[in-house]
């Protein structure tokens, strides 16, 4: 089933939570709506499930307007990022909660609801808890039961709100598979919110990114990271060094570095956007930024380390894998040359901070790539 | 034998010693004094009271009416909690204080005032009595009073259960298909049962054992409105004293019974709830998620 939204608008008293969000999702999807908290991804999630009414635009099912279809009309699977688990009841009446409370014709026989549920635990993973009351169960396997209760209603479409944000690293990591995995055998129409974009970048097909209740781009995982609309995006997929520049002509200059050329003839400020792990040590006549070590962190896979720019003693940070053969320049105190492998360059100094101050415009993106 | 596993944490002989004489002084020598000046009768002595009509119409009118004024309490109680709980009204704070008014007032008064309201002549009584209903010095009298001293028991029990569901049990109930009712009845009811009996025991107990405002309103009438306190008074008033503690006795044992009944109910609606064995020994399957 695909979904429509045309010009949604919600309003909290003054304050602006959408504002003409516009948005398709095609029938199979696995789409992420990402943002910081108070980006109105939630209130997106919800207005769809139509557990909240938006003050004006419309939400298509497969075409078809659902204003006037109620919650418990819309057949949505809803999971929460609490589980919202019925506590007094057991796991396999939870799963078949959908299914017993259906009248008449619609109801299957008990034989029938019940072998449901229990094909559905064994979906999740969890054959055999049928007779166990969500307390005795593990953060992340409560989740897969409230998953495996919004499957059991053969829903539409599944919207899932933060739904691994109450658990551990290493089981919201198990988990995040595991839904890719989900997703595949079902091919449900899928939305998730989440404030990780980690979790966004990896399993979703393409990712929303939600700022101050717009959309600020949407598109596949490698658009978003590789071509990001604003520095906002830049920002918000991951860390992010900064660097004022000077530009003149085809060139950028920092302190006394010039660096890399792109097309077209500018002058003015501006700042580049480069992220730790686009930054690579290069041999001293390559084109770069003279700089020295500060300190170094092994963490784990990664090598992490704060150099300091030599010209104007802007500390920037380097990220790379640690079996990297630039790894052995990282060393306190070492002098070394570094090279911009990919980065976006936008006109002003710096991201403004309000929220009503005009978006950066971008000048060029380069992406140099090593033979 | 140990009595408890070893802790870092001290007081637990001091507070238990404590506890056990003040329970004693407070409350167990005095009931076990009526069950002592009770057995100065035989048993024969003892059944031919209790067998008498006027004792058991007094005991079945306070327990009956208990039973009834707390049933009918469990119900407009959690609505007005519910309401509490989930909206927003002008004078909301005024009520919400007004609710803890017959936990303050002297129960007479609020009998004085209920009579006055419900008599032949009061405020309400005058439009009821042309139409046959009489509520004053009747047993439906005393049930009216008996809803004005239990109300806050249930309210101010059900209201801090009620504050803590989540509205998203709701919601997730609503996007399976539940109707608002069967949301209700299946998902709101059964987590509100456990907090839901304790404020009916406590209203059905102090039902069982209230005095002053009742006696305004019941008329006090033997074998129609008199209620087993009354009866227990008026035994004493005529030295009568081994009488009167026989009735209390048989109070005594009837609530007990009853409260007996309703915490095994309240376990069984709390099944649900880990017990510190299923803490212990977490359950692994389908991989360590």
């Amino acid at each position: 089933m695909n979904i429509t939204l045309k010009n949604i608008n919600k309003q909290f008293g003054q304050f602006h939570a959408l504002s003409s969000i516009d948005l398709h999702v095609e029938s199979g999807e696995l789409i992420a709506l990402l943002g910081p908290s108070g980006s109105g991804k939630t209130t997106l999630l919800r207005i769809i499930a139509g557990l909240e009414f938006a003050n004006g635009g419309a939400v298509y099912f497969g075409g078809e307007d659902v204003a006037a279809t109620p919650l418990r009309k819309r057949q949505i699977g809803f999971v929460f990022q609490h589980y919202a688990l019925f506590k007094h009841m057991t796991v396999r009446d939870n799963v078949s909660f959908g299914l017993r409370i259906r009248k008449g014709d619609a109801r299957p026989s008990k034989s029938d609801i019940r072998q449901r549920a229990d094909e559905l635990l064994e979906l999740v993973q969890l054959s055999g808890l049928g007779d166990r009351y969500p307390h005795q169960l593990s953060g992340g396997q409560r989740q897969r039961v409230a998953l495996a209760r919004a499957l059991a209603i053969e829903p539409k479409v599944l919207l899932l709100d933060e739904p691994f944000g109450a658990l551990d690293a290493k089981v919201r990591k198990e988990l995040r598979h595991w839904l890719r995995e989900l997703h595949q055998k079902t091919g449900v129409t899928t939305l998730f919110v989440t404030h990780d974009q980690e979790e966004a970048l990896e399993l979703a097909d393409r990712v929303v990114i939600m700022s101050g209740g717009k959309i600020a781009q949407i598109g596949s995982v490698d658009e978003v990271y590789e071509q990001p609309a604003s520095p906002m995006v830049f920002d918000f997929l991951g860390s992010t060094n900064r660097i004022p520049v000077e530009r003149h002509g085809n060139h950028l200059v920092i302190g006394t570095d010039k660096i890399a050329i792109y097309e077209g003839d500018h002058t003015g400020h501006g700042t580049v956007y480069v992220r730790p792990g686009d930054l690579r040590v290069a041999s001293p006549d390559d084109v770069g930024l003279d700089a020295i070590v500060r300190n170094v962190q092994r963490t784990g896979p990664i090598v992490r380390a704060t150099v300091a720019i030599n010209s104007t003693g802007q500390l920037v940070y380097v990220e790379m894998p640690h079996l990297h053969h630039d790894v052995q320049h990282l060393l306190p105190q070492q002098s070394l040359r570094l090279r911009l492998m990919q980065y976006s360059v936008y006109d002003a100094e710096n991201t403004p901070d309000g929220e009503d101050a005009p978006e950066p415009v971008l000048i060029g993106r380069e992406r140099l790539r090593l033979a | 034998m140990r009595l408890k596993p070893k802790s870092a944490l001290p007081g637990f002989h001091l507070a238990l010693g404590y506890t056990l004489i003040y329970l004693s002084l407070i409350v167990l020598i005095p009931l076990a004094g009526v069950f002592l000046k009770t057995a100065e009768l035989g048993w024969q002595e003892i059944i031919d009271i209790l067998r008498s009509e006027r004792v058991l119409s007094a005991l079945s009118l306070s327990f009956g009416t208990a039973l009834i004024a707390a049933a009918l309490n469990a119900f407009f109680g959690t609505l007005v909690a519910w309401v509490f709980v989930r909206y927003d009204f002008p004078g909301k704070r005024l009520f919400d204080a007004m609710i803890d008014l017959p936990f303050a007032l002297p129960t007479a008064v609020a009998g004085i005032a209920l009579t006055a309201l419900y008599a032949g002549n009061g405020w309400v009584g005058q439009w009821l009595e042309p139409l046959g209903i009489k509520i004053a010095f009747t047993p439906v009298g005393i049930i009216i009073a008996l809803l004005f001293i239990g109300l806050p028991f249930v309210v101010r029990t059900v209201e801090p259960v009620m504050r803590d569901l989540e509205k998203e049990l709701e919601e997730a109930a609503a996007s399976l298909g539940a109707s608002r009712w069967q949301t209700i009845r299946l998902v709101l009811l059964p987590s509100l049962l456990p907090s839901l009996l304790t404020g009916f025991a406590l209203a059905f107990a102090r039902g069982v054992g209230e005095y002053g405002s009742v006696i305004f309103i019941a008329g006090n009438l033997p074998y129609v409105s008199e209620i087993a306190p009354l009866l227990i008074v008026i035994r004493l008033e005529e030295f009568d004293y081994a009488g009167a503690t026989t009735v209390a006795a048989a109070m005594l044992v009837l609530a007990f019974v009853m409260l007996l009944v309703i915490n095994g109910l309240q376990a069984w609606s709390n099944r649900h709830k880990v017990r510190h064995q299923a803490l212990a020994q977490p359950i692994q399957a389908g991989g360590a998620l």
